[in-house]
């Protein structure tokens, strides 16, 4: 297995070496030790070849505290881009925010990452995103586990016939339903935000549901 | 470190003392250290003798409960903006109380460290600091910020009367401080006194006060014709002002206005009249922090123009509730009191939802409470369930009709869930396109229930048919219920069908008499007060009221009781069941106060031997009116 290891990473940088290292370290099992990542990226569009990511978001939670300072939040230097979805992030081509290049963010995003636990929303897209920009680099794919807000608000809800349960539900719908300030919605890490504060609810909930067990909600 | 996040607890931190001192760059460069800490309702963030954390707290959004654990008294309440935790830090000593969330809350941790340069640059903050140094508790400032009046002298006085409730009270004096000059005409000062809603208005020279108008002092010298309106503020103002500290106490005050007998004071820096007003404290206010009094509760919710202020008021309605339940005021009083009170929290919040629409509303409508709200049981803070209906409308205009009110309604059930009506999981309430419909949409929905009673339909009967109109049109609502006892004549099985989801809750008490208690999820071993005792008395007590068809009364102990009249052979089981949903309703309540949730599960080994005979002998009652509802309406062949 190490040998196996050793020879697929044998031309990989150093930084990436790095952030596989943290994963010999197990995951805590009591939930409040774990270290999640809460993450949002907004990007020129929804395709996953042609779209690039303009900016991650990202800020980390433990024992159900988010600490401000250890936030992440880059703003990538693109050329694609498609004039539609300016509406949507607000982030013009030529208003450059301290840009970095794409690399020089996920190099910072791993550092960042660490083996902590990621949580999104909608992850699949963000995962998706992320992956295709370390393929460009001839990198894999990430290795963090990932909790999804979408589904898991799904399971908070009641099964009853008098319900009828959504395919989808958007960040806006849970802002609504847990009364979060939908403040800075669009921005990477507002967004990130949103999902944090909606995650620590929605964990809340599951808590008091029957048979709730990290290992389940991790599964 | 600047970032989105930073920026965001900056904004709101500004709002309040010490930091609203702190210039914008500094504060977001402490917001960059800050820790964004969430609790859920009941847990602890630090408890009696726990080393002291390295930061002190600040309520961003929930509330915090601060109490002294060896007198399990109450020390103080925290809302938003609210500071705790800095003394012991400051003092450098463990936590001398218990801190935790009343309800679900957000907290932002500001470390000691990085706040304490700013305590050195600004003289503000450093007062602010030596204040909270020197005074027990938490803000020194919310006295003067909040409109706090109880001060430490007010809350120890109080835990020696064993009155810990009346530290929670929450007194508002309007900061917002409604002046004019000397000069200032009569009619001027009137419009703006209406405009404002306001008693009494200040007379102010470079900021400093010179005299008071109240509302008496325009009906005595203005409306008797003694002097024009166009006469001058200072012709008629009394003066000079009596003014007092900010940092008075409850009791001071009442004495303050007795000994003078006037009903405002105004409230200065430094209780001279040579320092600025800082807010003005009328009888009312007072009343209200005394306020163990509906009328008096009645009336601030009446006058509430924010849904925020509602839910300070709902805190009131529990304290209310609290003290009837101690002084063992009878139940239907008690309900009917505290029904009152909520309904009107609820018509507030729709007044207030309507006018933050842009338009009236195009044609009448009126406004539901379903479920235990409906029946006026609902006395603590449970989910909402509510529907809304409007006037029929041509068919073109439906679409366009429907949106409106469905918008209205998102506005309500939000500013509901504010002031702790949690959201229905079953999402039972107008705002679900489903529950806000037309007046003969509606009576199709309910026809379809009643002549297809498959179990769905009869739970949503259940549910629907105990509503009760809180706000709007009458006329809408009564004509919904005409239309449902012509359908139940019609469709008599409806009402076999009825009976059977009435007996289909779990039984109470296993087959050696013990109580059945739940085997599964957060309430394991719990008792379910609400599902396995009241709900088997309320969906009997419906199904037999409306085979009757009694309308208008959906309270279950005042059906039974109508019910006792209707048939006097079964009498006595009538009113035996009355009582018992008296006595569970009371036992629910105590219970949801002492645990500050609803009160539906029970910890059986909490309770005394007593209590737990009281609650037996309930099931007694509830068993022999199932026995009577199986044979009336011949359930058994249905089952079958």
């Amino acid at each position: 297995m190490r040998l196996f290891k050793k020879k697929k990473n044998v031309h990989l940088p150093d930084f990436w070496h790095d952030y596989e290292e943290a994963f010999n370290q197990k995951l805590p099992d009591n939930i409040n030790e774990i270290r999640f990542v809460v993450l949002d990226t907004e990007t020129t569009g929804f395709d996953y070849e042609n779209d690039r990511i303009l900016s991650i978001g990202a800020l980390s939670l433990k024992n159900s505290t988010i600490i401000v300072s250890e936030s992440f939040e880059v703003y990538l230097d693109q050329y694609f881009y498609h004039a539609a979805n300016v509406e949507i992030h607000g982030i013009l081509r030529d208003e450059r925010k301290n840009c970095i290049s794409e690399l020089e963010a996920i190099q910072q995003f791993l550092k960042f990452l660490r083996n902590s636990v990621i949580v999104a929303h909608h992850a699949g897209f963000d995962m998706k995103m992320l992956n295709c920009a370390l393929e460009r680099y001839g990198l894999p794919k990430l290795q963090n586990k990932v909790l999804d807000t979408s589904y898991l608000y799904k399971k908070t809800l009641i099964y009853s016939p008098l319900l009828t349960r959504k395919e989808q539900y958007s960040l806006d719908e849970l802002a609504e339903k847990f009364d979060i300030a939908k403040k800075d919605r669009h921005t990477a890490l507002g967004d990130s935000y949103i999902t944090a504060i909606a995650f620590l609810k929605i964990i809340e909930k599951l808590k008091k549901k029957s048979k709730f067990s990290l290992k389940k909600l991790m599964r | 470190m600047n970032n989105t996040i930073s920026i965001r607890v900056a904004d709101f931190l500004k709002r309040f003392p010490p930091f609203n001192a702190i210039s914008k760059s500094d504060l977001e460069m402490l917001a960059g250290k800050v820790s964004i800490v969430y609790r859920d309702k009941g847990s602890f963030i630090f408890e009696t003798d726990e080393i002291p954390h390295e930061c002190f707290y600040v309520v961003h959004k929930g509330a915090v409960i601060l109490k002294n654990k060896e007198k399990d008294s109450l020390l103080d309440m925290c809302d938003e903006g609210d500071i705790f935790g800095l003394r012991p830090l400051i003092a450098n000593e463990n936590y001398k109380m218990d801190a935790y969330a009343l309800e679900e809350s957000i907290l932002y941790a500001i470390p000691l460290e990085a706040f304490r340069p700013y305590s050195q640059n600004y003289q503000d903050v450093s007062n602010f600091l030596l204040e909270s140094f020197a005074s027990n508790t938490r803000n020194p400032y919310s006295i003067k910020q909040k409109g706090q009046l109880v001060s430490e002298k007010a809350s120890e006085s109080n835990n020696g009367s064993d009155n810990v409730m009346f530290d929670l009270q929450q007194v508002t004096y309007s900061k917002k401080i409604v002046c004019c000059t000397k000069s200032t005409t009569i009619k001027a000062i009137a419009e703006r006194m209406t405009k404002k809603r306001v008693g009494a208005m200040l007379v102010v020279e470079n900021k400093l006060p010179i005299g008071i108008i109240t509302d008496k002092d325009i009906r005595n010298k203005v409306a008797t014709g003694l002097l024009p309106i166009t006469a001058k503020a200072y012709s008629i103002m009394s003066s000079p002002v009596i003014t007092y500290p900010n940092t008075m106490t409850v009791s001071q005050a009442q004495m303050a206005m007795m000994k003078s007998n006037i009903s405002h004071l105004c409230l200065t820096e430094d209780g001279t009249v040579n320092t600025a007003a800082v807010g003005i404290l009328s009888k009312h206010d007072l009343m209200l922090t005394l306020g163990n009094n509906p009328a008096v509760l009645m009336k601030a919710i009446k006058r509430a123009r924010k849904v925020k202020k509602i839910k300070l008021i709902r805190k009131s309605i529990m304290n209310l509730l609290q003290g009837y339940l101690d002084q063992n005021i009878p139940m239907t009083l008690t309900s009917r009191i505290i029904s009152e009170l909520n309904d009107a929290c609820v018509k507030q919040v729709i007044e207030l939802s309507l006018k933050r629409m842009s338009t009236e509303p195009p044609i009448k409508f009126a406004w539901l409470s379903m479920g235990s709200q409906g029946r006026s049981e609902q006395l603590l803070h449970t989910d909402q369930d509510n529907a809304l209906i409007f006037e029929d409308v041509p068919e073109t205009e439906l679409t366009e009709t429907s949106e409106y009110f469905v918008q209205l309604a998102q506005i309500i059930t939000k500013g509901l869930m504010k002031i702790g009506y949690e959201y229905c999981p079953a999402e039972m309430m107008g705002s679900n396109p489903k529950w806000c419909l037309s007046l003969s949409q509606w009576k199709s929905t309910v026809g379809h229930w009643i002549s297809y009673p498959g179990p769905e339909e009869v739970l949503l009967s259940a549910i629907f048919f105990d509503f009760t109109i809180v706000y709007g049109e009458k006329d809408l609502a009564d004509e919904l219920t005409e239309h449902i006892f012509k359908e139940t004549s019609t469709y008599p099985v409806f009402f076999r069908h009825l009976a059977s989801g009435a007996l289909q809750n779990p039984s109470p008490s296993g087959f050696f008499r013990s109580f059945l208690v739940e085997d599964d999820g957060a309430h394991k071993d719990f008792f379910d007060l609400k599902r396995r005792a009241l709900m088997p008395l309320v969906d009997g007590a419906r199904v037999l009221i409306l085979s009757h068809q009694i309308k208008s009364i959906n309270n279950t102990a005042e059906r039974f009781e109508r019910l006792a009249e209707l048939e006097p052979n079964s009498q006595e089981l009538f009113l035996a069941c009355s009582y018992a949903t008296k006595a569970l309703l009371k036992f629910r309540t105590k219970q949801g106060l002492l645990h500050n949730d609803s009160g539906r599960f029970i910890a059986l080994d909490t309770l005394s031997k007593e209590e737990k005979i009281k609650l037996k002998r309930t099931f007694k009652t509830i068993k022999e009116l199932q026995e009577l509802i199986k044979v009336r309406f011949m359930v058994a062949n249905l089952l079958s």
